[in-house]
């Protein structure tokens, strides 16, 4: 429990979908042979960091949402379980792919849930990001993915397991698909961002003939006698309410105002959605 | 004898010595030493004293006394001379004197004195180390490139990789720190880089490197003009040739040239940008190259400023800004007082602050951490919206300046605005004031007027104007909030940055947390550190096209160089120059507003019309609207020799008649500062965490038989007798050495140990020295205080330093420049009426391509730099998407455009008008509301399906569709950021040879 081992730990909100890790990666692997560690990338179309795009919403109100997926270097690697050998886990809790022993083994590609092993029919060699064991081997300290990252959305850190479960618990992390009991060591901040769905909308009146924004007004977003979400219109009227659960359902959406009154709406939630202008019914004329 | 004459004997004599022992001793000199065979001498010029050195096979004789027939002469006027070029401590600025007034000569073959030179200046190099060994066996040199400064590895002479560069503490400067509002901001400790950056090793190993000289199979230099099958540029192959045969070609076309039209024959073309540094840049050795030989300039336009210099200037002054704000000493500000940002077609997370890397980044998400509200007036929800969220207006592309004059009457209307301001700081506001409430015309300007322009809802209009007026706010125009790129760019681009001055006006610009930027700027390095950006002109010598005048000139004495020729051709005209044997135009001049005024006509009096184009890359389809008419003029026979120099076998190379292969800055010496442009961008630096000057490495032995840019120059100097005037008997990293002695560097570094460890962070300003907020100094009425020394001090209407440059050194709302120059402009008034664009969906453009396509700049890559040649930016989901055997450059357009066409996500797209085709992977995306769809510009490659310029391109050159009208009328100036398209899915296939595989395992990479 105490022996300090890899993480990465990567907050969605931070990223802005610059690329700098998928790049340095190629830049790594692609041309390089690492013996013993891996085999050269294929110069193109095999992304072993790969950003993965969600966008909530239709204009004028969208969430653009980046993921930088890659191995997990799961404890309980359904390719370490599969690989009967071939893939080890080591005690700083990075997993490699065996660049010798694993030739030929394309199995080990469909034994990733997460789709993050990748074949290379030059080679006939599965592969991976291996979290740059080679240059954590060296010294470095970090992988080259979280070395180029400008906005440290992505950090790796070098913890005990113990302390590694109170960093997620503090920072709410999550893994990527927990249900499978993998048990991921790449953690993510604010994954309901990418995950999850939102519903958008904005809050209008009408003023002496002129259509004007409702701000402060009351959101509440219920399911079966449940509040599911709220939140406040801003200056613009605008709000949004996010990390709802993908879940395709009925809901009743009530806006309250203290000087416009209240509406109630029934929103058919069924992915992430802006919806029409919301006219609060008291209008000042 | 004297004492003078006895030293210069003695040091002659000594001068051997040394020769024999450093070829004992260092295999480099004794190499070096081995690559001449024949007798040089130095001498005094009337004979009185010389020596004579005879190197045969390596090994030297030599003797006292004049030598019968040398081969080479080094001849000195007098003692004087002769001793200071030969003191070990070298004393440039007598030296570059005496060779200018003949003081000192050489006589000889060229490429003899060449070496000769050279030779002499090993003695000091030759023990020269560049980078630090590595643990793993490798060596760890440096860089600095457009998107920010590398760590290179190199193992076994092949690039490893390249990284940021992370800060060593032990050695390495502190960073500043920020304290603002209870918490203390620090940045991190690397340079952080744009992607461009990180893919460049990708790109060295490109399988679309140039790697020999060649010649277009059907040109015949010895046929004369109109017999060299002209019509076939772009359509036929080449053929491999030796360097000697590729350089005597063009050496006897210059020749030829000069003889047979006289001069302005020759053009040299580059592009905006090259590879950084200060010694390859266009500005350094290809200015002395072209002044060296006499040319025709292509001129630049200042096509990432346009609105701002051809309008907001008029408004504000700031010529040496191109009319942009500045962004000094903001970052505390902004930290400490602002409450909402407004990026106005503004995305530093995608342009990254030209060449500022990512260090911004950070700092936004100070301002994010801190409660800053975020608002994004683009046709685009652009990464930075994405990322800073807030409220989105999805703003018809060209109608800025309707939402920004009725945020203007909600203003006037409410009483909102800073009357004080307004009062005592800016001149026209009545005349202003009864336009936007229509007074004057009828129309009041409100919010419901400008929805039927922008689409922006009235009510978030008045919202917007209201916030704005409730918060401290800062105005965010362009990528650095201060103006460059977006929304300057496009047809109405001047309206818009004129509005971005007048908005200001209204808000008592310099307030606290009241000015213009986005956190990209303002940052507290220190400015005062002397290092010349590359706009300084480098090794030119060039006084007047480069900023070399004001510092880089007296602090690193080289020779002075002038050209000849003071013909110039607009590069927004230069298709219709060749083509049509005339054109106009009006040039990029900052040193006044009027400079801009200036009418300069092609061909200009008693010049040759242009023959020859001397083209240096070749970025002109990606990057310039309307460039069908390239492909035109490249076939034309009234150009009767094309050379194009370039590294990658892309663009505009391939309608060269003989093509130069320029190595990479990997392959060649340079030194060079990380975002220090100089001139007009100068302290750019602010928009760093850290200054960074780092060596650039020659890492890597040229690839094939590529040169260096400097290296064909001098080559082709040497042709022309002018090889020691090029280069002055120096190699790059002998150039370099001069100019890290002309800067502050050597305060704090040795050059041995700069030149090993390959970079030095500069200190940042002391607490009490860092640079005050900007305009504050205005606001209050007081002197300019902030460290520009700008404008010049005959351009100020007032005393100097006070004041605005404008004729009456107030912020103008109806300029008085303009008044003078066009006061009944119908397409740039003084008074900066809203007039809609002349290419929207509303004119005929609009009737058959009812889609308005926007054009920013580009993300990934730096301009046409990293895209293509095999990049590793290809495999970006947001850059290129691969099917069907070919990287396809991306269009986006909403979901709801692509239903009514039928186009489903990734699928393949013509994109056209009138102008051309291209090709494209339509993504799908909420980030565009229906109506505008968008493309980056800048793609690398241009690649027609059959007949060039004829056909649909598959490159992704998105330019062949857009405008090559000017914004308005009298000016050089792009609009090309917006046309008018169509789209529809692609029924075409690809034909089967030009597929490629995503992997080709014969050669995947190039080797030395």
């Amino acid at each position: 429990m105490t022996t300090p081992k890899w993480n990465l730990i990567i907050d969605i909100d931070r990223c802005n979908n610059c690329n700098n890790c998928v790049l340095a990666v190629k830049d790594e692997h692609v041309g390089n042979d690492f013996p013993g560690y891996a085999a050269p990338q294929p110069r193109h179309g095999h992304p072993w960091l790969e950003m993965k795009r969600a966008e909530h919403g239709q204009a004028p109100i969208v969430d653009i949402v980046n993921l930088p997926a890659m191995c997990n270097h799961c404890d309980d690697a359904p390719c370490v379980k599969a690989g009967r050998g071939a893939v080890k886990k080591r005690d700083d809790g990075i997993v490699l792919i065996d660049p010798q022993a694993a030739r030929g083994r394309r199995d080990l590609v469909d034994a990733c849930p997460y789709g993050a092993v990748w074949w290379n029919e030059e080679l006939q060699l599965p592969q991976h990001w291996i979290f740059d064991a080679h240059l954590l081997d060296q010294g470095w300290k970090a992988p080259r993915c979280a070395q180029a990252c400008p906005t440290e959305a992505i950090r790796a850190v070098k913890v005990s397991d113990a302390e590694m479960a109170r960093l997620s618990a503090d920072q709410g992390l999550e893994v990527l698909k927990p249900e499978l009991g993998t048990r991921p060591r790449v953690h993510y901040r604010n994954l309901k961002r990418y995950t999850h769905w939102v519903l958008a909308g904005t809050v209008v009146t009408q003023r002496n003939g002129v259509e004007d924004c409702v701000e402060g007004a009351a959101v509440t977003l219920s399911h079966a006698g449940r509040v599911i979400a709220q939140t406040v219109t801003d200056a613009f009227g605008e709000f949004r309410l996010r990390d709802l659960e993908t879940e395709a359902r009925a809901c009743g959406l009530t806006i309250r105002h203290p000087g416009h009154g209240t509406v109630e709406l029934s929103v058919d939630l069924s992915g992430s959605q802006t919806l029409q202008p919301i006219l609060a019914p008291i209008r000042f004329n | 004898m004297t004492l003078a004459s006895l030293s210069l004997s003695a040091r002659l004599w000594g001068l051997s010595q040394v020769m024999r022992l450093f070829a004992r001793r260092h295999p480099a000199f004794a190499r070096h030493m081995a690559g001449y065979d024949g007798v040089a001498q130095i001498r005094l010029q009337d004979g009185s004293q010389g020596r004579w050195f005879a190197f045969r096979a390596g090994r030297l004789e030599t003797g006292r006394g004049l030598h019968a027939s040398p081969d080479l002469s080094l001849v000195f006027r007098d003692l004087d001379t002769a001793v200071s070029f030969l003191d070990p401590r070298v004393d440039q600025a007598l030296i570059v004197h005496a060779a200018k007034n003949f003081k000192a000569v050489v006589q000889g073959d060229e490429d003899g004195i060449a070496w000769f030179m050279q030779l002499l200046n090993l003695i000091r190099s030759v023990g020269w180390e560049r980078g630090l060994a590595m643990p793993d066996g490798s060596r760890r040199f440096t860089q600095v490139t457009n998107g920010g400064p590398l760590f290179v590895y190199v193992k076994d002479g092949r690039i490893l990789r390249v990284t940021p560069i992370e800060f060593d503490d032990a050695e390495d400067a502190p960073s500043w720190v920020m304290p603002a509002r209870g918490q203390v901001f620090k940045p991190q400790r690397k340079a952080n880089v744009a992607p461009h950056a990180l893919a460049m090793k990708s790109t060295v190993y490109s399988d679309q490197r140039l790697l020999y000289p060649m010649k277009r199979v059907d040109f015949d230099p010895s046929q004369p003009p109109g017999q060299r099958n002209e019509a076939m540029r772009g359509v036929s192959g080449y053929e491999r040739i030796g360097w000697d045969e590729a350089l005597d070609i063009v050496a006897g076309e210059i020749l030829r040239m000069k003889r047979e039209h006289g001069p302005g024959a020759i053009a040299t073309y580059h592009s905006s940008h090259h590879q950084w540094g200060n010694v390859g840049y266009y500005l350094s050795a290809l200015m002395r190259f072209g002044n060296a030989i006499g040319v025709t300039r292509v001129a630049l336009n200042p096509d990432s400023w346009e609105g701002w210099y051809w309008g907001a200037m008029h408004h504000l002054g700031n010529s040496f800004r191109l009319g942009s704000p500045t962004n000094y000493g903001t970052l505390q500000d902004c930290l400490e007082e602002c409450e909402l940002i407004l990026f106005w077609s503004s995305d530093p997370e995608s342009q990254f602050g030209t060449y500022g890397g990512q260090d911004g980044g950070q700092r936004r998400l100070w301002g994010k951490q801190l409660g800053m509200q975020s608002v994004h007036i683009n046709p685009h929800y652009c990464p930075t919206a994405g990322m800073m969220g807030g409220k989105w207006m999805p703003i018809r592309p060209g109608t800025d300046n309707a939402l920004a004059i009725a945020i203007m009457q909600v203003w006037i209307a409410e009483d909102l605005y800073d009357r004080d301001f307004v009062a005592q700081r800016t001149t026209g506001f009545d005349e202003w004031r009864a336009y936007v409430t229509g007074e004057s015309d009828g129309q009041p300007k409100t919010p419901e007027w400008q929805e039927a322009e922008t689409g922006i809802p009235a009510r978030d209009v008045r919202a917007l104007a209201r916030l704005w007026a409730k918060k401290k706010t800062y105005l965010a125009p362009g990528v650095r909030g201060s103006g460059l790129g977006g929304a300057c760019r496009g047809i109405n681009g001047m309206q818009w940055a004129r509005a971005m001055i007048l908005l200001m006006a209204m808000r008592g610009w310099g307030r606290p947390g009241v000015n213009f930027g986005n956190l990209q700027g303002g940052t507290p390095v220190d400015l005062h550190f002397y290092f010349p950006g590359y706009a300084e002109g480098g090794i030119s010598g060039e006084l007047n096209q480069t900023a070399a005048a004001a510092n880089n000139y007296t602090r690193m004495p080289h020779l002075v160089s002038v050209n000849p020729v003071t013909q110039t051709i607009p590069r927004q005209r230069l298709p219709e120059a060749i083509l049509d044997g005339q054109t106009e135009g009006y040039p990029l001049d900052p040193s006044s507003i009027e400079g801009q005024f200036r009418r300069t006509l092609y061909p200009a009096p008693g010049y040759s019309r242009v023959k020859m184009l001397y083209r240096y890359g070749g970025s002109s389809f990606g990057t310039i609207g309307d460039s069908n008419r390239f492909v035109a003029m490249y076939q034309s026979p009234n150009l009767e020799f094309v050379v194009n120099q370039s590294i990658w076998n892309e663009g505009e190379a391939k309608f060269a008649d003989v093509i130069l292969p320029a190595c990479t800055q990997f392959e060649r010496d340079d030194i060079g500062e990380w975002g220090n442009a100089g001139g007009f961008g100068l302290h750019m630096q602010e928009q760093l965490n850290h200054r960074v000057i780092a060596m650039q490495h020659r890492c890597i032995e040229p690839l094939g038989e590529s040169k260096s840019d400097y290296q064909i120059f001098w080559d082709l100097c040497k042709r022309l007798g002018l090889g020691t005037y090029f280069s002055e008997g120096m190699t790059e990293l002998d150039w370099c050495r001069r100019v890290f002695d002309s800067t502050d560097l050597p305060k704090h570094v040795s050059w041995r140990r700069f030149l090993k460890k390959g970079y030095f962070v500069v200190p940042p300003a002391p607490a009490g020295l860092r640079p005050p907020r900007d305009m504050q100094w205005y606001l209050d009425g007081r002197q300019k205080d902030v460290p520009e020394p700008y404008p010049l001090p005959g351009a100020y209407s007032s005393k100097y330093g006070e004041g605005l440059q404008t004729q009456t050194g107030k912020i103008e709302f109806i300029s008085s420049s303009l008044k003078r120059f066009d006061p009944d402009s119908p397409d740039r008034p003084p008074l900066n009426r809203y007039i809609p664009a002349w290419e929207s969906p509303r004119t005929e453009h609009g009737v058959k391509y009812p889609l308005q396509m926007i054009t920013p700049h580009q993300r990934f890559s730096f301009h046409t730099m990293s895209d293509g040649k095999d990049s590793a930016i290809n495999d970006i989901r947001d850059h290129r998407v691969w099917k069907d055997g070919h990287f396809w450059w991306i269009l986006r357009m909403s979901p709801a455009d692509a239903a009514a066409r039928g186009i489903a996500h990734h699928d393949l797209v013509e994109v056209f008008n009138d102008r051309g085709r291209v090709i494209c992977a339509a993504d799908l995306t909420a980030t565009l509301a229906p109506g505008v769809v968008h493309s980056f510009e800048s793609c690398a490659t241009y690649e027609p399906l059959a007949t060039p310029g004829a056909s649909a391109d598959i490159g992704g050159c998105m330019n062949l569709l857009t405008p090559k009208r000017p914004q308005s009328a009298k000016t050089s100036s792009t609009a090309a950021m917006n046309a008018q398209v169509q789209v529809r899915r692609w029924d075409g296939e690809l034909p089967a040879k030009r597929r490629r595989p995503l992997n080709q395992p014969a050669r995947t990479e190039v080797q030395a």
